[in-house]
């Protein structure tokens, strides 16, 4: 595992970030973990001219939840997600993922920003908060801008991040009922399927529902129409929720590899969006 | 026998604390001045001709000391052109295999060019400007197509067939046309990565001076491989030292020799400056061997009642594209295999060997023989579903009884001692076995599927009868009492991660009355210990063991003389008695191992004739292999909605004769099991039709986390062997063998609801999945 050579810069505030990617130009790249890069790196996959390490940014690891709104930092390691009783209440679905999440290295290292930045087509994150409806935070030499979920990741490997922004906060409205269920690829341990669910209940009925599912197509993406058959459905009616999450795939032309069947794949969709919903509304 | 404290006990393994404080010495942590770094370029085509291999570019970079092309070290040089293969067949085909390819390349990873840098990176980098021009020829993958004809993976062969073995006693025919019950069934074993954590590594030096070649190697073989680099290299043996340091797995991935270690050392020995060669992981997935890989065609008779009266059997081994160094034998250890613990009189079979555009196939951990017990134990449950029976009364049925040992099997093994009758009923009783089918039946009422799988397994360990070996299958030791009174023990043997350290300094310790810290077994280096044939095939103990045993006789009988003078007693007189020297009857003398060392040291007071120093050396030639067995059962539960199973539970019952230290058997149990059962459920190398490797990294291929594999419960039987004389057999591989068709049984019969007969192997949730659904649409079998 020998990468080719890079030169490796610190940051030490967002401006200089922001100031460094100028300078750096196109091969660069923002070091924020490294459990996503620095593997193709070592594959000589990814060649970055410049590392620009942004780790010792103070204050971007903070989790604040205030009133309904929760705001993560982008730095914030998925170990801090995992032991936060504060996300368990606010969002057990983000908390879920976090805790599921590659193994013990990754997870004291690797951040949630540069996990999303990344753009896995079989990551954890992007199911949970394309489900909690979340708000991306972007700086750039221009400002500051904020985009949703929906728009941020883009395709495999693809997000809206610009080539010169600093993704800075994921902030969300605080969704108690949301659960993330993940089918793990015995190899990689990434989602083969992995489906979040963010509910609103009414007297053991389901309000409102977001659903989305990673793992499947060549980026996470929110099922709406089984979103839309779950109003209504008796959380509890477990042969209801399997039929609201029937085809919650449909629509997306999902991926094979050697494990796991695009047909398969899309099956498993349905069966974890159901335990999702059956977790989400158990909370 | 000696008076016991240490052997039998679970002392802690004398290896583990510098292993586990970082202050073992691998093959990377050889640190030597001047190194400088080998990088390979590997072909990325299963099949080519090589049209032109341009190193100048890596040459004029400024890092870069040195680069050679196949035709460099072969023509040039004139560097002998095959790499060894060890084998006694007679109509084999061996096409030559050069360390670097020459004109052509036959499989994904295969070495064409390699270049020395100052830096690893600066290797790799160079490596990147080597130009290559390819060709690309036709491909073949599958074994069973590359039988049938072209295209030729060695064109000049005019065929993809290494070798054809038949074999045939009783009389199959007759007990075909007799039979009740004629079962037919293909079981394909699945190709495998052998993925020791460390990969293959290697650091090759020149001294000039002193004109000796040291190579550094994650070998489980030191020195077999330095006699391999002398003939390869054209070199005298007695200027090569090679040292297998700490080794970080083995698995018989390094029970070979491989080109990249002729050519560094080759080249160490061109620059005068170490050179130093660490595999990449991506590089130890196409470049190390794979294990298994053999698809098996069953044809079983046998009679209502259960009996097996006779089998037909194809053995289509997948080699390879080229041979290692034991590629053609490990199919041929499975059709000796074949029987298992049963009494089968009649078999008919074939055993294939044929070329593909794959990475060669060698042995791994059981190596041929896990194939032998994965297809008889599934055949055993194809028995008892065809006929409607228990497949524990099947087993029952057709095992070997315990008292027809030693058994001498239609294959032409003779088993040394065996008891499986009891084995199996202990297993049975410990879990349960009419509970758990209760609960099972009682589960499918609810649309839950429980699989109760057994494995009553036998292998042959213990390598081996020189005569019945590819090469030496003798082991030695050497055990010094030095003036002070330590005990410095030689083995013969390369333990790396098997406890012999602990186990033979346990040994050693009974039998010479010694503390155990003043014991230091040595191991490894070709200039320290005498020649030795290494670790594997679960000898390390049988055989390298064996030979310590004798080696310690042979002290203990000079110790007698010497104290015997010193006492003015008739040697006959005295005696080892709890460690000590004594004289019979009389418990007022004693006299230390330690102190009869020091008086054959001083030499002043010995006996007339006797020789002064107190050392031994001995060998073991092993008169037969050892056979342990045991019973694994494995219970799991599939889910119907998405086909991934859980493990409910897992025990393995195994004997390997007298247990030395049962943590450390523990231990191999452990590992072999997890070995065994990741076969069985997420393991498969795959090369996909035009030979891309699909499964190159961690990322692809699957080895278990520990959260996905289920706790063991263990226990065992004691049945000694008198093959050797410590009455042991050998433990490394039981594990990987029991436990592969364990947990097959235990999905099948999970899945025997929906009329599932055999699904082929890694069983992953998919597949099962498939199975449950394709009748019933809703993976109910009711």
């Amino acid at each position: 595992m020998i990468p080719a050579a890079f030169d490796y810069v610190r940051a030490s505030s967002v401006d200089d970030a922001i100031r460094l990617l100028g300078e750096h130009g196109d091969d660069a790249k923002l070091l924020a973990g490294g459990h996503s890069l620095i593997p193709m790196m070592k594959l000589r996959l990814a060649a970055p001219a410049t590392l620009i390490d942004i780790t010792g940014i103070p204050q971007l690891d903070a989790i604040r939840v205030e009133g309904n709104r929760v705001t993560i930092g982008a730095l914030t390691k998925h170990a801090a997600l995992a032991a936060s009783d504060a996300l368990k209440k606010s969002a057990p679905a983000l908390w879920d993922a976090a805790n599921q999440l590659g193994d013990p290295q990754v997870r004291n290292r690797g951040t949630i920003g540069g996990a999303s930045a990344h753009g896995d087509p079989s990551a954890d994150y992007p199911a949970v908060l394309l489900a909690l409806d979340a708000t991306f935070t972007l700086i750039g030499k221009g400002g500051e801008r904020k985009l949703p979920a929906g728009e941020f990741f883009r395709g495999m490997f693809d997000t809206a991040l610009g080539a010169g922004e600093v993704l800075t906060a994921i902030s969300f409205d605080a969704a108690p009922k949301s659960a993330y269920v993940k089918y793990h690829h015995p190899a990689s341990h990434y989602a083969v399927v992995g489906s979040a669910v963010a509910l609103t209940l009414n007297d053991g009925s389901i309000g409102a529902a977001r659903v989305a599912i990673t793992g499947v197509g060549d980026a996470a993406f929110r099922a709406g129409r089984v979103e839309s058959a779950l109003a209504g459905v008796r959380a509890g009616d477990d042969d209801a929720v399997a039929a609201a999450c029937a085809g919650a795939a449909s629509g997306q032309d999902a991926r094979s590899d050697t494990f796991a069947s695009g047909a398969y794949r899309a099956a498993m969709a349905d069966v974890f969006t159901a335990r999702a919903v059956a977790q989400a509304a158990g909370r | 026998m000696a008076f016991t404290t240490m052997v039998g006990a679970r002392i802690r393994r004398r290896e583990d604390p510098r292993l586990i404080t970082g202050r073992a010495t691998y093959v990377d942590d050889v640190k030597q001045v001047g190194t400088v770094y080998a990088a390979f370029v590997r072909s990325p085509y299963g099949h080519a001709k090589l049209l032109k291999v341009d190193i100048s570019a890596a040459k004029a970079h400024p890092a870069v000391l040195a680069a050679y092309t196949g035709d460099d070290l072969h023509h040039a040089q004139g560097l002998k052109t095959s790499l060894p293969v060890a084998h006694k067949m007679a109509d084999l085909k061996t096409p030559p295999h050069y360390m670097l390819a020459i004109d052509e390349v036959r499989v994904v990873g295969e070495a064409v060019a390699v270049v020395i840098a100052d830096t690893a990176y600066a290797a790799k980098d160079a490596a990147e400007l080597v130009e290559v021009e390819y060709e690309q020829l036709p491909v073949v993958v599958d074994p069973l197509k590359a039988m049938e004809g072209p295209p030729y993976v060695h064109s000049s062969l005019g065929t993809n067939v290494a070798f054809r073995m038949p074999f045939a006693a009783g009389d199959t025919e007759a007990a075909f046309a007799a039979a009740d019950e004629i079962i037919k069934q293909r079981i394909v074993n699945q190709r495998v990565a052998p993925v020791s954590i460390e990969p293959r590594s290697m650091v090759a030096n020149w001294d000039a001076g002193m004109q000796q070649l040291t190579l550094y190697s994650s070998t489980q073989i030191p020195h077999l491989l330095r006699t391999q680099l002398a003939v390869v290299l054209g070199m005298s043996e007695n200027h090569i030292r090679a040292i297998a340091p700490e080794v970080g797995g083995g698995f018989g991935g390094k029970l070979n020799v491989y080109a990249e270690e002729f050519v560094i050392s080759w080249i160490a020995t061109q620059l005068e400056r170490p050179v130093k060669y660490i595999e990449t992981r991506s590089e130890s997935f196409q470049a190390m061997i794979h294990g298994r890989d053999q698809i098996d065609d069953l044809e079983i008779a046998c009679k209502r009642d259960g009996t097996i009266t006779g089998l037909k059997l194809r053995i289509v081994g997948n080699l390879g594209a080229y041979h290692q160094l034991l590629t053609p034998v490990i199919p041929t250890l499975t059709l000796l295999m074949a029987p298992g613990c049963y009494r089968i009189a009649n078999i008919q079979a074939e055993v294939v060997g044929v070329f593909t555009n794959t990475m060669s196939t060698d042995a791994y951990r059981g190596a041929g023989r896990p194939e032998a017990t994965f297809f008889i134990e599934r055949a055993m449950d194809l028995v008892a579903q065809r006929l409607g029976l228990d497949p524990v009364e099947v087993r029952r049925k057709n095992f070997i009884p315990n008292t027809a040992f030693p058994h001498t099997t239609s294959t032409g093994l003779t088993y040394d001692s065996g008891d499986y009758e009891t084995t199996m009923d202990k297993a049975l009783n410990i879990v349960d076995y009419a509970g758990l089918r209760k609960r099972q039946a009682e589960l499918r009422k609810e649309g839950r599927y429980l699989g109760i799988g057994l494995s009553t397994y036998v292998e042959v360990c213990g390598m081996g009868p020189s005569a019945a070996m590819p090469a030496a299958g003798w082991d030695s030791a050497t055990i010094r009492v030095e003036p002070t009174g330590s005990i410095t023990v030689l083995t013969g043997v390369s333990p790396h991660g098997q406890g012999q350290e602990t186990t033979f300094a346990q040994i050693v310790a009974d039998e010479l009355g010694v503390p155990i810290d003043s014991i230091n077994v040595i191991h490894g280096d070709t200039d320290k210990v005498q020649y030795g044939v290494g670790t594997f095939g679960s000898r390390g103990t049988a055989v390298g063991g064996a030979a310590l045993k004798l080696a310690i006789e042979t002290i203990q009988a000079k110790a007698i003389k010497i104290a015997a003078h010193a006492w003015e007693a008739n040697p006959d007189d005295v005696e080892y008695r709890d460690g000590k020297i004594g004289v019979k009857g009389d418990p007022s003398r004693s006299m230390t191992t330690a102190e009869a060392g020091f008086m054959a040291f001083m030499g002043d007071n010995l006996p007339p004739g006797l020789e002064p120093g107190m050392d031994a050396t001995r060998r073991f030639e092993p008169p037969n292999f050892v056979f342990p067995f045991g019973t694994h059962v494995c219970v799991v539960e599939v889910d119907a909605q998405t086909g991934q199973v859980e493990f409910v539970k897992y025990l393995a019952v195994d004997d390997c004769g007298r247990l030395l230290n049962p943590m450390i058997v523990e231990g191999q149990v452990h590992g072999g099991i997890a070995q065994g059962l990741s076969q069985a459920m997420f393991e498969e190398v795959v090369y996909n039709d035009d030979g891309q490797l699909l499964t190159g990294t961690l990322m692809d291929y699957a080895i278990p986390h520990a959260e996905q594999v289920p706790h063991y419960d263990l226990d065992h039987t004691v049945t000694p062997t008198t093959v050797n004389p410590l009455g042991i057999k050998g433990i490394g591989e039981a594990g990987t063998i029991g436990s592969t068709p364990a947990v097959a049984n235990a999905v099948m019969d999970a899945l025997a609801p929906f009329g599932v007969v055999h699904i082929d192997m890694p069983l992953k949730p998919e597949k099962l999945w498939l199975a449950m659904h394709a009748k019933t649409g809703n993976g109910r079998a009711r």
